[in-house]
């Protein structure tokens, strides 16, 4: 039955893939997500629904735990921060070349190295350029809000198993720890064994039949010319989510003069901004991205032929920009606001520079 | 009698199991993977569960098992089997999942997920092959290479005070409660090839009963790391690996022998 609740945006994800049907976890503590782990293990979804939770030896064994468990055919996740998906990037890879469907939650904190523990968004190109070695993608899903944390995860789920790649959760410190009035969708039931045999059966790992051919799931191909047509592959289904998958959210669009850009916790604040802005008179909107990769350049591109400046409002140095710049090819202004290192921007900021970097600049 | 008699179906006398393919293994001529490979795949035909099996093939020479191996199988990113191994059993526990490593994959890049996964008693079996090199880069030293060894990233000799002792991996993971069999074997003759598939199916047997984790260790030559023929490999080792890396079983029934 559907629940309201008062939770962490952490524990929200944790009590959303229970109910989402997931059938592993694994993961390692990292401040500001250790609540998605601590909460699981509290709650015992083994008594509930059947579902594992394990807490590895490092994010790096926890996301080939997650490896074994997708090839094999069942919902498996894992969350980190920073730093512990920097080390994830390995098995993220690895899976992205194999075709496994995944769930990886990332709760932003500052970098670089081991940086601090406050919330970020400078893991933007980590996440949405590929983030290990070779040429892939993820599909990138940023909540703003404790809601969107829980409901995202379901999404997550179908969207990895739709295109058998990895699919990120992009969170930050600060809606992975804030608490917000929550309802949580009805429990999903877990697949059987049959059922997964059944649906997955032609490419999962589940033991061979004696007649029929084994599965192998590997990313290993030798020959070049093979290995570049399973990249062609691959390449494809980066396309296929781009003309399937964009999401995005328009607030106060229609008679914007100017367009704040921003997703996750930046897009809250800049919610503030726009009314102080109008408040003044200034006509300003908001382009909240809800998936980061595919990103939705039509849809700003389509916007940069009627307004007069795009100010990127982000955690981070300037990075989420640059793909706003790319989707906007010149049309109009666009210029980058941002704190950093753990700093979170004030709506009295991004007021500021808006007026002294986009009208005033 | 002509050669149609003698290949009666009512003559056979003995055949390749079919969880081996046809395909030409890519090891080299006189390697003992070949074998380890072959009586892996025996002892799942001979137990009746090889549709229930899933492999872990390593990174190293026998990255491409799965396509000798005729089970469903994963290949997994160096060092990582045993933490993709323990994903695959505590979703499926019913099934019986094994990893298959080299040296270099489970001694050293892998130290850790070995580590932690037999600590945590995970019921699946590991089945470790060491020929103290890395064979697939090149001949270049393992953490199980020998004092003195030349490999091609120690040409004077393995030096113990800057390169450290060859690493007994078998030794230091039997301390650990969570394992339950460990045994060390060799592929070199027939009468080892035998002891060797004895040990692999009672290591199964142990996941069968749940037990916990069971290690196999084989000591094997690489002719072609070692700059020998296959027959002077297999006498050096003999001579030189089995000293440092004694036969036999090492814990049984949990516990530690002698």
């Amino acid at each position: 039955m559907a629940e309201i609740k008062l939770m962490k945006g952490n524990e929200a994800v944790a009590e959303a893939a229970i109910r989402a049907g997931c059938d592993a976890y694994f993961g390692y503590p990292i401040t500001p997500q250790s609540e998605v782990i601590e909460y699981l293990m509290m709650e015992r979804p083994e008594d509930r629904t059947g579902m594992v939770v394990l807490q590895a030896e490092s994010e790096i064994a926890a996301i080939h735990m997650v490896y074994g468990a997708a090839a094999a055919g069942k919902m498996a996740m894992t969350s980190s921060s920073s730093p512990g998906i920097s080390l994830k990037e390995e098995g993220i890879s690895y899976m992205a070349g194999s075709e496994l469907p995944a769930v990886i939650v990332n709760v932003v904190r500052g970098g670089p190295g081991l940086g601090t523990i406050q919330p970020s968004q400078a893991d933007y190109f980590q996440t949405t350029k590929g983030g290990g070695h070779g040429d892939y993608r993820l599909l990138v899903l940023a909540p703003a809000s404790v809601q969107e944390s829980a409901d995202f995860v379901a999404d997550a789920f179908r969207l990895a198993f739709k295109y058998r790649n990895p699919v990120m959760i992009l969170s930050d410190g600060v809606i992975g720890q804030m608490m917000e009035k929550v309802i949580m969708p009805e429990q999903t039931p877990r697949l059987t064994d049959q059922e997964i045999i059944e649906k997955y059966g032609d490419w999962a790992t589940t033991g061979k039949p004696d007649d029929k051919e084994r599965n192998i799931i590997t990313s290993l191909e030798l020959d070049p010319y093979k290995q570049e047509l399973h990249n062609i592959k691959l390449q494809a289904k980066y396309t296929q989510m781009q003309e399937e998958e964009v999401r995005y959210e328009m607030i106060n669009c229609e008679d914007a003069d100017y367009i704040l850009v921003a997703y996750g916790s930046s897009a809250r604040i800049s919610q503030k901004a726009m009314d102080l802005a109008r408040a003044k008179g200034i006509k300003v909107g908001i382009f909240r991205l809800i998936t980061l990769f595919p990103f939705p350049s039509e849809q700003l591109n389509d916007l940069a032929g009627r307004v007069k400046g795009f100010l990127a409002v982000e955690m981070s140095a300037g990075q989420m920009i640059e793909d706003v710049k790319l989707a906007i090819e010149g049309k109009t202004k666009a210029v980058h606001f941002g704190r950093y290192g753990g700093v979170i921007h004030s709506p009295e900021e991004i007021l500021e520079a808006l007026e002294q970097k986009l009208i005033g600049g | 009698m002509d050669i149609k008699d003698i290949i009666k179906p009512e003559n056979l006398v003995y055949t390749k199991t079919k969880n081996m393919t046809d395909k030409v293994l890519s090891y080299c001529p006189g390697c003992g993977h070949g074998t380890a490979h072959n009586i892996t795949m025996e002892v799942l035909e001979d137990m009746g569960i090889t549709h229930n099996t899933i492999g872990v093939a390593p990174v190293g020479c026998s990255v491409l098992a799965y396509e000798f191996m005729n089970i469903d199988m994963q290949q997994a990113a160096h060092g990582r089997a045993p933490a993709v191994a323990t994903g695959i059993k505590r979703v499926w526990p019913e099934k019986y999942v094994f990893t298959y490593q080299g040296d270099g994959d489970l001694a050293a890049i892998g130290g850790n997920e070995t580590l932690h996964a037999c600590n945590r008693g995970e019921n699946i079996v590991i089945i470790f092959v060491n020929n103290g090199i890395y064979g697939m880069t090149g001949g270049q030293m393992a953490p199980t290479t020998l004092q003195g060894m030349q490999t091609s990233t120690s040409p004077y000799g393995r030096e113990i005070e800057t390169m450290g002792s060859p690493l007994k991996m078998t030794e230091l993971i039997a301390q650990l409660p969570g394992v339950h069999f460990v045994t060390r074997q060799a592929v070199h003759t027939p009468g080892a090839v035998r002891k060797a598939k004895k040990a692999i199916r009672k290591a199964f047997e142990i996941q069968k009963e749940k037990k916990g984790l069971a290690f196999v260790e084989i000591v094997s030559n690489c002719n072609s790391g070692w700059k020998m023929t296959p027959v002077e490999s297999n006498i050096w080792m003999v001579d030189n690996m089995f000293p440092y890396f004694p036969m036999g079983d090492i814990k049984v029934d949990g516990k530690l022998v002698k």
